[in-house]
């Protein structure tokens, strides 16, 4: 997730090769089909006649519930005693435990006064003023929400988690980028985290490491590093090769032209690496709090226990804030890279001595905090709204569930949305014979892209199979399709508006950075309020998730539109609708399908949420398998998830953005 | 990382630099290690967490779980220990299980309402010991199946299981399909809902809502419109006080069914037992704790008085320490006697 503008801007087409393109794919395409349905009537009567029957054949699966159960096992009882654990794991954890603590203490240090002064001025110094008002306005919201202290825990983990996923990433993009081998090694694994929803993960990290910081940490770590890694190496591989030569004539050694030509070239992407970090690690909160993360995840899974809407949105407010603030800062410190440096701030601010500056100004007020009274936030400044919220709350739930006139209540929404959409497709998909499942995933994967994405396509998709959870897995695809649809139908009728209408659009960037920081969880509630229990509260809260990176990516995409070829079909006299049907859309339907990719990736996070909801299927088996420590069905469950992910990226991805693919 | 044989001068320089800021990044990764740990073992399972008190201050974690009887119950042992004790009391939301393996590994201190987990009570209370029985808090559970009372009232006969299928098409949810909806919370909580349909030949769709709070609230959304359901319940709970409930009767409880469940849990056929509720102590704690151990170890109350605290959290919107606050201040003869040395 990112508010950052979508890392890959697909080059605009010509309106000149879109024709001929076009014949030529379908022609391929048409081969392609044809060769594919030569070898299913080859294979599919054998294959009917070895197993028959439309689900996955139980001769073809691989109970793990034995080996899976004897490790967890294993590892329960070997934690305090084997040297691994002892001598690795044990010295990691208690890095983890003791950096974050080191960090936390000189948040308290600070005092509030300290923490929103250096924040505020570091936020001027980078980014301008602007979102150095932001920062303070922030800071000071947070502490008015009476959520000082977690802020400052969620800080001290986000601090270390960042600088520790930064590390991580760019180690591994840095060989990834100079070395050939081990960006092929790494592109799949890469390719494959990025699909990955954090929930399918955190069972085995708690296995190791017990429910706690460390847990959270390395949980965050390991999602957040991945696309640091990716920007870093595409930045290296991309430096213009011009440059590069230039550099070694003049005699450089391949450290120097490390160091002074190719990771310079990079900071673009790096700069855009670490912001991506960020927004991953910062979704990462509330998750990470389901295995001890403690801050203000914490309070939000708290308050959910106990129903209450208003205190899950306190805490999660500052969430957002912090999200937003430091998405922001380090956009603007990117873009403001390649422009001169030093132009934005005040005099004061300007110049290495800058630093020092930011620094005792902090200093200074930390202190006037401390003798002015408490370094944490004062009790008596605080606003509760946890009670306005839930009346709100209870007021749209009371009006909106049952019986409005016309349109009729949100509840009634919710039963025809399962009647008549999301039950046909889930018994059409489990009724549909798996090699048809397995023929129609190669097909679509292949007709997008090559060969190679069809056979990863394909084998995820029987992954699934062997694992024998076929039935939970179809479940969960059709929830993510029907979301999926609705998303799309919905983000691409608001992008095709916000691109018409800079306004709009204007407007709109405040609501969809809310909406794509917010952490799920607060809305899950509400939206059983709304639909309840059951697939389409999943299915909304799905929805709700996806849209903002959809309706960006249309929008941006109709925007990059050739304005050439926009003008020269207005001059020949076509209305506004004639432009965007036959020209915007069509010349923007790389975008289009980059926002399918995206929008498909984040349905599937969120559906499995949905498993907290009564979405059932593979994302109960994961909260089951969280719940009850059972490694066995969780791990099976999560692992089917990561091929379900692998197979729709594959189906959803075209070839030509496979090279350029960002974060 | 892999070094490939035809390398380039700047792949081969790269790698240069890679190995020595990997050897140095290692070395420095060690001595920082070292120097924060010190030489040797780092037992993981004796880490605190990074965010409790200072050193020196007697601090005392518990672990709450996701209902709201176990947060009444940390709640005042928190405000207790806090004011009365002069203790730092951290709390830490986990689930059942994981709850025990944080227990056992000293993540936590104390779980002070256990519903009963024979297998985790076998391999940490018997086998190794981690983990020390506390004794009962007093309250006693139920788990059950639960109709509204303004359903009950109207139609009697719906809380004997036997006639359960006669209601089955009013209680159709698009969730259940044809079947009528026999709705489950979290998947953590002690089920044989699944069997007890399937055995009891019974004309329902178990629905899991996921999550406690997904199913509270939809309970909560079916009485506010008077809608007929079918619940997995568990007294006590102060949402009974909201929206009362009856419970339907299920074939009754035996130590023969219970024997049988225990081997195959597909083939229980009878109602739930009722489980007088556990603590449960970190050896370490337990042995050592000093005045928060034998506190914890003394403290049991009553249903009503739990619900008290439960509905004042969750009805009223207090926060938990303001209910306990409230508590403690109306109820001084029920914890006077849980205090050690007085």
């Amino acid at each position: 997730m990112s508010t950052a503008a979508p890392p890959t801007t697909p080059g605009p087409l010509t309106a000149a090769d879109g024709g001929p393109l076009r014949t030529a794919l379908r022609h391929r395409g048409l081969g392609k089909l044809l060769l594919l349905a030569v070898a299913a009537a080859v294979l599919v009567p054998l294959v009917r006649a070895t197993w028959p029957g439309a689900t996955w054949p139980t001769g073809l699966t691989v109970d793990l519930s034995g080996p899976l159960g004897r490790t967890s096992d294993w590892i329960i009882d070997n934690r305090d005693s084997h040297p691994l654990f002892v001598y690795v794991l044990g010295h990691l954890s208690n890095a983890v435990v003791l950096s974050v603590r080191a960090v936390y203490l000189l948040l308290l240090a600070l005092g509030w006064t300290g923490v929103t002064a250096g924040v505020t001025l570091l936020a001027w110094r980078v980014a301008g003023l602007r979102i150095a008002a932001t920062a303070l306005v922030s800071f000071a919201v947070s502490g008015l929400l009476g959520m000082w202290v977690p802020t400052m825990q969620t800080l001290a983990l986000m601090v270390v988690a960042v600088l520790a996923s930064v590390v991580v990433g760019a180690l591994l993009g840095l060989a990834a980028g100079l070395s050939d081998r081990v960006f092929r090694l790494l592109r799949p694994v890469l390719d494959t985290m990025q699909v990955l929803p954090a929930f399918a993960y955190l069972l085995p990290v708690v296995l190791v490491f017990g429910i706690g910081v460390p847990a959270a940490l390395l949980a965050t770590v390991v999602y957040a590093a991945p696309p640091m890694a990716r920007l870093t190496a595409l930045g290296l591989r991309g430096a213009d090769p011009g440059v590069l030569e230039a550099v070694s004539s003049l005699g450089a050694t391949g450290r120097q032209r490390l160091l002074t030509a190719r990771l310079p070239l990079a900071r673009k992407e790096l700069l855009l690496g670490v912001n991506q970090t960020i927004m991953m690690a910062l979704s990462m909160v509330v998750i990470a709090s389901m295995i001890g993360a403690a801050g203000l995840g914490d309070r939000v899974y708290q308050a959910l226990a106990s129903v209450d809407v208003g205190a899950a949105l306190a805490a999660a407010i500052p969430i957002v804030l912090l999200a937003i603030v430091m998405d922001r800062t380090t956009a603007a410190a990117g873009a403001r890279l390649g422009s001169p440096a030093d132009t934005t701030g005040p005099k004061a601010l300007r110049g290495p001595l800058a630093w020092a500056g930011i620094a005792v100004l902090t200093a200074v007020l930390a202190v006037a905090g401390r003798l002015a009274g408490s370094p944490v936030w004062p009790a008596g400044w605080t606003v509760a709204i946890a009670r306005p919220v839930n009346d709100v709350k209870e007021w749209m739930v009371d009006h909106l569930y049952s019986g409005v006139p016309v349109v009729g209540g949100t509840a009634d929404w919710a039963a025809h949305f399962t009647d008549w959409v999301l039950n046909p497709l889930r018994d059409g998909l489990t009724a549909l014979p798996w090699y048809g499942a397995l023929l129609i995933v190669a097909a679509l994967a292949w007709l997008i892209g090559t060969w190679r994405t069809a056979l990863t396509a394909v084998l995820a998709m029987a992954a699934i199979g062997v694992l024998g959870v076929w039935k939970p897995a179809m479940n969960t695809l059709s929830q993510v399709l029907a979301a999926l649809a609705v998303t799309l139908v919905i983000g691409f009728a608001v992008g095709i508006a916000a691109a018409g209408s800079r306004r709009l659009e204007a407007v709109l960037r405040p609501v969809l950075d809310v909406m794509q920081t917010m952490p799920q969880f607060v809305y899950l509630i509400p939206v059983v309020a709304l639909f309840a229990v059951g697939r389409a509260p999943a299915a909304a809260a799905a929805v709700v998730y996806a849209l903002p990176a959809v309706i960006r990516i249309t929008t941006q995409g109709l925007r990059q539109v050739d304005p050439g070829a926009v003008e020269s079909a207005r001059s020949l006299g076509a209305t506004r609708r004639q432009l965007l049907r036959q020209v915007q859309l069509p010349l923007a339907r790389p975008a289009l399908l980059l926002a399918v990719n995206q929008g498909v990736v984040l349905v599937l996070a969120v559906v499995i949420i949905g498993g907290l909801v009564g979405g059932g299927a593979l994302g109960y088996d994961v909260v089951t398998g969280l719940a009850t420590g059972d490694l066995a069905l969780g791990l099976v469950a999560g692992v089917a998830i990561v091929c379900l992910g692998l197979m729709l990226d594959r189906v959803t991805q075209p070839t030509a953005r496979r090279t350029a693919k960002g974060a | 990382m892999s070094s490939t044989p035809s390398a380039t001068p700047a792949t081969a320089a790269a790698r240069r630099v890679r190995r020595r800021t990997a050897a140095g990044s290692a070395l420095l990764a060690g001595a920082v290690l070292l120097s924060l740990t010190g030489c040797g073992k780092a037992d993981m399972t004796k880490q605190a967490s990074p965010f409790a008190a200072a050193q020196g201050a007697k601090s005392v974690t518990l672990s709450v779980q996701t209902w709201i009887g176990a947060q009444a119950n940390v709640a005042v042992a928190k405000y207790l220990l806090e004011h009365e004790l002069d203790y730092h009391v951290d709390t830490v939301q986990v689930d059942e299980i994981p709850a025990w393996d944080a227990l056992s590994q000293g993540r936590v201190d104390a779980i002070l309402e256990d519903w009963g987990h024979p297998d985790q009570e076998r391999r940490y209370v018997q086998d190794k010991k981690t983990i020390t029985a506390g004794g009962g808090n007093g309250v006693t559970g139920h788990i059950g199946w639960f109709v509204p009372k303004y359903w009950a009232d109207a139609h009697p006969e719906v809380t004997d299981w036997k006639n359960l299928n006669k209601f089955a098409a009013q209680l159709r949810t698009p969730e259940s399909g044809d079947k009528g909806q026999l709705m489950d919370g979290s998947p953590s909580y002690v089920t044989n809902d699944k069997a007890l349909v399937k055995n009891l030949h019974l004309d329902y769709e178990v629905v899991f809502a996921g999550s406690e709070a997904a199913q509270i609230t939809q309970i909560q959304q079916f009485a506010k419109e008077k809608k007929p359901f079918l619940t997995y319940w568990y007294q006590p709970q102060w949402l009974f006080n909201q929206v009362p409930m009856v419970e339907v009767k299920l074939p009754a409880y035996t130590d023969a069914c219970a024997e049988k469940g225990a081997k195959d849990p597909t083939t229980v056929d009878c109602a739930y037992p009722t489980t007088p509720l556990q603590k449960y102590f970190n050896t370490d704690f337990a042995q050592s704790g000093g005045a928060a151990a034998a506190f914890l170890k003394s403290f049991t109350w009553t249903k009503e008085n739990q619900n008290d605290v439960s509905e004042m959290i969750a009805s009223d919107g207090l926060s938990a320490d303001e209910a306990a606050k409230r508590w403690v201040e109306k109820n001084p003869d029920v914890w006077k006697r849980w205090l050690p040395g007085k």
